[in-house]
Parts: structure tokens; C-alpha cells; sequence
């Protein structure tokens, strides 16, 4: 999936910020540049967020100031289990991904979709939400732009369209990042999702030797860098170094595939998806989900963390008086019981049951429905289940033994 | 309050509820800290405006006035702690049409519930100048090991805005809008990092009831239980995966022994824990 585009001439762009920078073209970010990327992201009016420190992990913050990105932190992962460990070598983006991810702020977790008022008898619907700035993200992995991919399937594509997730998909900015190193839960190699960062991005920091050679994905991308290069001239990349940036998330996921299990490390996660759709529809009886659901603790993390899972509830809240209304949409998921509550009674009444919608959901019957996976290898629902069940364990365990049968109890 | 009393001063006698007559309120308390009556006087400003709505009958933390029963909805808190609580609670069953449990003690038997776990003669000498002056049962149990209880608000305290639906829906007739999913969902929503993954602190959250809205994880500690089990809980998992990740046992098992430690998915988890520590059981309530 590497780009046809031929890279600028060095030089090209440096003098005076003209001749500029173009989509296709990469320049060379300094670390002290990335300040001025995010005022000019900001000069624009967008809220600006990126990775930060904070509560013992890295997660997605407003971002004013490049000094509070996470440069020297990295994370490791297994199921159940992360931990933040200081490197001074490590470089700004050498964490991986954390608990949230590009859904936190596309699909919130709470969102008003509707006011009603009711005057004289007469229901009326208020249209004034209140308006949001445009969002820029710096710092997504190429699986988070996986998941926005499939999130735009679901939110978008169709006949009904989400109006507030397009308002806020519109005017989104990307900055992302290719990953230098991978958790060991991480399998978007696996899933054809990573770790290079192909397309759908503003601009894509590749980082190299304290600095960052940055690719130009769009002409919104390009207009932030002349910014950028008002205040400072900017180096273009030649054509050996867009070569080597663009070597580098491909040694990643060679190396990726090459992972072998070493003792007293986490096992390096993987994920066979050949004949998935099958395997799992084929396999509902198999004793394995009475096997998950007894680790299982019904407690929805997964499908929170998951930046592709899309379940949502909505109600009605009435003030005292009865007369203001609000809509209020807010995040769902198949773990609970209420998820499949039909006529007082869920359908879904055991935990085998529900364990087995996610898991077929995810990887089967999502293909069907948007004619892709539902899962881009990020291993957020690995590392943030408190259990740490292990989504390519369990479809693994599966494949192992397929045709197997509960027998009747 | 006071125009709430006055208002209730003005209100019918008859025992046959009139079509129009508003719901009458009552509010009882049994071994308790009172912190669950303060969450609904809390509550009282919004309540307020109920008042056209719901007549507050009974409810002697805010008014010394009392109205004759029978009531439409009784609020009870505290857990039954001495014989007379027992009749007590028998006869207040028989006077509500609807009656609801507010808070751990009265739901699972609360903190004082600790006492199950010893002697209670011990306690007594320990505590009391006089222990011969105290008449006490020997177990701290829930309203309803007593009498049927009709819907349960957890939490210590509770959620002022969760008794406002409650009492909102037996007002409008309806089913409350409450959680029963974990803490967990309330976490991830606020987007919490959850301390039991990042911190490796074992937490309560996965198989607690959610409507706190995830407080002590905001403030990186871990959730103790207090709103008591989630509708589907699977603790020996979580207790074994923590102690796999190097939490202690004794740890564990004053985790799960805690504000809701003698509801019954709690109890038996403890019990177990302390059955399997070091191959004998010990005092089982
Ligand atoms: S299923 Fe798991 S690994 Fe796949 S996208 Fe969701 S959170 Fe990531
Ligand atoms: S896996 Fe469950 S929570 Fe996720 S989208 Fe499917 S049904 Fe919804
Ligand atoms: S798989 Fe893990 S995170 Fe998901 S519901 Fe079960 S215990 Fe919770
Ligand atoms: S901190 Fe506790 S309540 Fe929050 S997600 Fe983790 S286990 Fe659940």
C-alpha cells in the first residue's frame, strides 16, 4: 500500500516557505517544530490532542504544550497488564497505543443528540447543541486509523447517516505517527493494519534520529505546514531518507511476523483471520465459550476500549417538571444484560452467550454487515480486560479444535 | 422542609388512597450512620418540586411531624440489629405497599455486617464500658432476611439522583431507570484509566453495580464495593487473576470483605478465599 508519489528534491521547500510543501511531499520536522505544528493547528481554532502522560498510562489530552508529549515513555502491554517504564533513549511517540483512541472523541461516550421544550401543550425540538471546534489528533497509530476507517462504515455509509459523527469527521485533522516498536498485544500486522501508516492522514510523523520526516496526506495537511514554515524554514526530505522512513514501520512488521515467544516476556500476539468468518459461525456450539465464560466478567471493558465497537443506548431525560427533554445517547454493549433485554427477559442471558456475540460480532458477522473485520489488531481489549482474555487466544483455541460440540447437558 | 410538612398537615387521613391523593412517603432507619437519610435531605432541594407530586409522611430526620400510614413508599435504612428491629420491620412491611431498601446496611447488612465474621461477646467487651447494658443479635443482617423488599438502592451512601428516579418512578408509575451493569462501563465512559491494569491495584469495579459513576477509580484508587454486586458477577476469576499478579490473599479477601461484604456473591467469595488459604475454613457465617 506505499504511495506512488515522488518525494520533493531537497531543498524544495526551505527558502521562505515557497515554494510549499505539497501533498506527497515530506519535510523534516524538528522536535522544537512540533510546538509550532500544534499553535498553528490551534491558530485554526481546533482543539488540539495528543498523547500524554497522566493516571499511569498514556492517554489522549487536550495538547497545548509539545513539552508534555510522552518523549521517554514506554509502555508494556500484556493481557490484563500496563505499565509505564521511563527510557531515555526512547523517542516523543514510542509508547504504543493506550486505553483510548481516536472513539473517545468521534463516538463519545455521552452525547446530547436532541432537546425537546414542551409549551403549551406543544412539543418543540430546540436546535442549538452546543457547536464543538474542530478537532486535530496528533499521534494515531495506523490500526487507530483502521478503526476510524470502519467507524466511518458504520456511522456513514448506508442510508442513515450519524449527524454529529460526520460534523466531527469532517473537520477532524490527523497527525499520525508510524510506530517505531509494538506491544506484545499487538497484532496489526496480522490484520493488514498496521504498523505503517498508509493513507487517510492530514500529515504522518515518521520519527528518525530525534527529528521527523513528515508526509503531506492532504491539503489541509499542507496549509498547517505553511504555517508551520512562516515561523521556520523547513528542510525537505530527499529521496534516500523518504526511502529509509518508509523502511522503517516495514522492518516493524517484518519483525512483527518474526516474533517468536521468549521466557519471562509476554507472548507476542497473532492472529490467524483465514477462513475467520466460517470458523467462527461454524463453530457455535463449541465448548470453548463455556471455557472464556468462566474468566469472563461480563464487564463490557473490551467492547468500551475497542476503537471499532459501536453499540450505543439512547433515553429520554426529563427535567421535574416533565416539559425539558433531553436526547441523550450514550455507550452500550453486548456484555450487559440489558444489550439483548427483550420483553423484560435478555436473550443473551449467560455469559458464554455474550462472550460469543462479541467474538462473532468482531470477526464474522461485522464482515457480513460492513464487509470488513471489526478488528485492526490494536490489543486494547487484550491489555484492558481485567482478566486478560486474549481475542487471538480464544479464536486460536477455536481453530485448534474446531467441529467441536458442547454435548448436551 | 417545612413547607413539605405543611403541606402533608393539610393532607388526607382516609387509609382508602383517593384516585388523586398523592403518594404518601415514608422514611424508617434502622442500624445505620444516617449518611443514606442525609443523601435524600441532600436530594431535597430538587425533591422540591416533587412536593406537589409526593407527600412526605414520615421522615423524622427532617420533621418530627408524622402522618398515620399506610404509606405508598417506604425508604428504609440501616440493617436489623436487635430484636426489637426485627417486630419493628415486620410491622413497617405491613404498612408500605412498596418498600425499598436504601444503601448497603440496609441491603446487605453494611460495614457493621463485619461483626458475622466474629463474636459478637468479644465486640461487646472490647467496645462497651458496660457490655451487660447492650442487647444486640449476634449477626448485622439485610431487611430482607426479614421481610420482602421490593426494590433495593445500592450505594454507601446512595446517589441523591438515583433515589430522584426512584421516587419519580413510583410517582409516575413506572419501572426505574437504574444501572445494573459494573462500575467498569461508568469508567471507561469518563474515560478512566483503570488503576487495576495500569496500577496492578486490585479492584472491585468489574463485579460491582454501577451509579457511582466510577468515583474512587477518577481518584486513582480502586473501587471497594460499595454500590454491591454487579447483575452478573464472576469473582473467583478476578480474585484469582489478581492473586496471579501478586495481590495477597488476606488483601483480597478485606477487599471483597468490605461495606457490602455480607451480600450474599461477597460472602461466599470471602468465604471461599479464607476456606482455601491455608486449608481450613474458619468462623462461615
Ligand atoms: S477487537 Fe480488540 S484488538 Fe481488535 S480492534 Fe477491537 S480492541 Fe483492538
Ligand atoms: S461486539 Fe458487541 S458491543 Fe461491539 S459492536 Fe458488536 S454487539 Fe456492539
Ligand atoms: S472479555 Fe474481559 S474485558 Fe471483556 S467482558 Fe470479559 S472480562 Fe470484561
Ligand atoms: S479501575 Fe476498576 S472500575 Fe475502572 S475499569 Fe478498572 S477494574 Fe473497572
Amino acid at each position: 500500500m506505499q504511495r506512488e508519489n515522488h518525494p520533493a528534491g531537497p531543498g524544495r521547500c526551505q527558502v521562505d516557505g515557497s515554494p510549499q510543501a505539497a501533498v506527497g511531499d515530506w519535510v523534516w520536522l524538528n522536535v522544537a517544530d512540533l510546538q509550532l505544528l500544534i499553535d498553528a493547528l490551534r491558530h485554526d481554532g481546533r482543539r488540539v490532542v495528543g498523547p500524554q502522560v497522566a493516571d499511569a498510562a498514556v492517554v489522549y489530552r487536550d495538547l497545548e504544550r509539545a513539552a508534555d508529549l510522552p518523549r521517554g515513555w514506554i509502555d508494556e502491554q500484556d493481557g490484563g497488564h500496563y505499565r509505564l517504564r521511563r527510557d531515555e533513549a526512547a523517542g516523543v511517540f514510542d509508547h504504543v497505543v493506550g486505553p483510548h483512541s481516536l472513539k473517545n472523541f468521534l463516538f463519545p461516550a455521552r452525547e446530547t443528540i436532541g432537546r425537546f421544550l414542551r409549551e403549551d401543550g406543544t412539543w418543540r425540538q430546540l436546535d442549538d447543541l452546543p457547536p464543538e471546534p474542530p478537532l486535530a489528533v496528533i499521534g494515531v497509530r495506523a490500526c487507530d486509523l483502521a478503526g476510524l476507517a470502519i467507524q466511518d462504515r458504520v456511522f456513514l455509509g448506508g442510508e442513515s447517516v450519524d449527524p454529529g459523527y460526520r460534523r466531527r469527521r469532517e473537520s477532524l485533522f490527523l497527525v499520525a505517527v508510524n510506530c517505531r516498536r509494538a506491544a506484545a498485544t499487538c497484532f496489526c500486522h496480522s490484520t493488514g493494519c498496521g504498523p505503517a501508516v498508509s493513507a487517510g492522514f492530514d500529515l504522518a510523523l515518521t520519527e528518525r534520529d530525534g527529528r521527523f520526516a513528515c508526509e503531506v496526506g492532504s491539503e489541509r495537511g499542507a496549509a498547517v505546514l505553511a504555517t508551520v514554515s512562516a515561523a521556520t524554514s523547513l528542510l525537505a526530505c530527499s529521496h534516500d531518507e523518504v526511502s529509509a522512513a518508509r523502511g522503517q514501520p516495514a522492518a516493524l512488521e517484518q519483525a512483527m511476523h518474526a516474533r517468536q515467544e521468549e521466557a519471562g516476556q509476554p507472548k507476542p500476539r497473532s492472529l490467524n483471520t483465514e477462513g475467520i468468518r466460517d470458523l467462527l459461525f461454524d463453530n457455535l456450539e463449541h465448548p470453548r465459550w463455556e471455557e472464556v465464560a468462566s474468566r469472563c466478567l461480563s464487564c463490557t471493558n473490551c467492547t468500551l476500549v475497542c476503537p471499532t465497537c459501536f453499540c450505543s443506548s439512547v433515553g429520554e431525560v426529563a427535567d421535574l417538571s416533565g416539559d425539558a427533554v433531553e436526547r441523550e445517547r450514550h455507550w452500550a454493549s453486548c456484555f450487559t444484560l440489558d444489550h439483548a433485554r427483550m420483553h423484560g427477559t435478555s436473550v443473551r442471558s449467560s455469559t458464554a452467550s455474550r462472550y460469543r456475540q462479541w467474538l462473532t460480532h468482531k470477526l464474522a458477522g461485522w464482515i457480513d454487515q460492513f464487509g470488513t473485520s471489526g478488528c485492526t489488531g490494536c490489543g486494547r481489549c487484550i491489555t484492558w480486560c481485567p482478566v486478560g482474555i486474549d481475542i487471538t487466544e480464544e479464536v486460536a483455541a477455536i481453530r485448534d479444535t474446531a467441529g467441536q460440540k458442547e454435548s448436551p447437558a | 422542609m417545612s413547607t413539605m410538612s405543611t403541606e402533608s398537615a393539610m393532607s388526607t387521613e382516609s387509609t382508602e388512597k383517593p384516585q388523586q391523593a398523592k403518594p404518601k412517603l415514608a422514611v424508617y432507619k434502622f442500624a445505620s450512620c444516617d449518611g443514606c437519610q442525609l443523601q435524600l435531605l441532600d436530594a431535597c432541594g430538587k425533591l422540591m418540586q416533587l412536593a406537589d407530586r409526593v407527600e412526605i409522611a414520615h421522615f423524622l430526620e427532617a420533621s418530627s411531624r408524622v402522618e398515620p400510614g399506610p404509606y405508598d413508599l417506604g425508604l428504609v435504612e440501616g440493617s436489623i440489629s436487635t430484636a426489637e428491629d426485627i417486630e419493628r420491620i415486620h410491622a413497617i412491611r405491613k404498612e408500605c405497599r412498596f418498600l425499598v431498601t436504601i444503601g448497603a446496611c440496609a441491603t446487605s447488612g453494611g460495614i457493621q455486617a463485619l461483626r458475622n465474621w466474629g463474636q459478637i461477646d468479644d465486640f461487646l467487651s472490647a467496645v462497651y464500658a458496660s457490655p451487660e447494658t447492650i442487647s444486640s443479635l449476634e449477626k448485622s443482617t439485610p431487611i430482607a432476611d426479614h421481610v420482602p423488599v421490593d426494590f433495593e438502592l445500592r450505594g454507601c451512601p446512595i446517589d441523591p439522583g438515583q433515589l430522584l428516579e426512584l421516587i419519580t418512578s413510583v410517582v409516575l408509575g413506572r419501572r426505574p431507570k437504574l444501572p445494573s451493569q459494573s462500575v467498569c462501563v461508568e469508567c471507561k465512559s469518563r474515560g478512566t484509566v483503570c488503576v487495576a491494569v495500569a496500577r496492578g491495584v486490585p479492584c472491585l469495579g468489574p463485579v460491582t453495580q454501577a451509579g457511582c459513576g466510577a468515583i474512587c477509580p477518577a481518584h486513582d484508587r480502586e473501587c471497594f464495593g460499595c454500590y454491591g454486586p454487579a447483575e452478573a458477577v464472576n469473582l473467583v476469576s478476578l480474585t484469582s487473576f489478581y492473586e496471579q499478579q501478586g495481590a495477597p490473599r488476606d488483601k483480597l479477601t478485606r477487599l471483597v470483605r468490605g461495606i457490602n461484604g455480607y451480600a450474599q456473591a461477597f460472602r461466599e467469595e470471602s468465604n471461599r478465599l479464607e476456606a482455601t488459604a491455608d486449608g481450613g475454613a474458619k468462623g462461615r457465617p
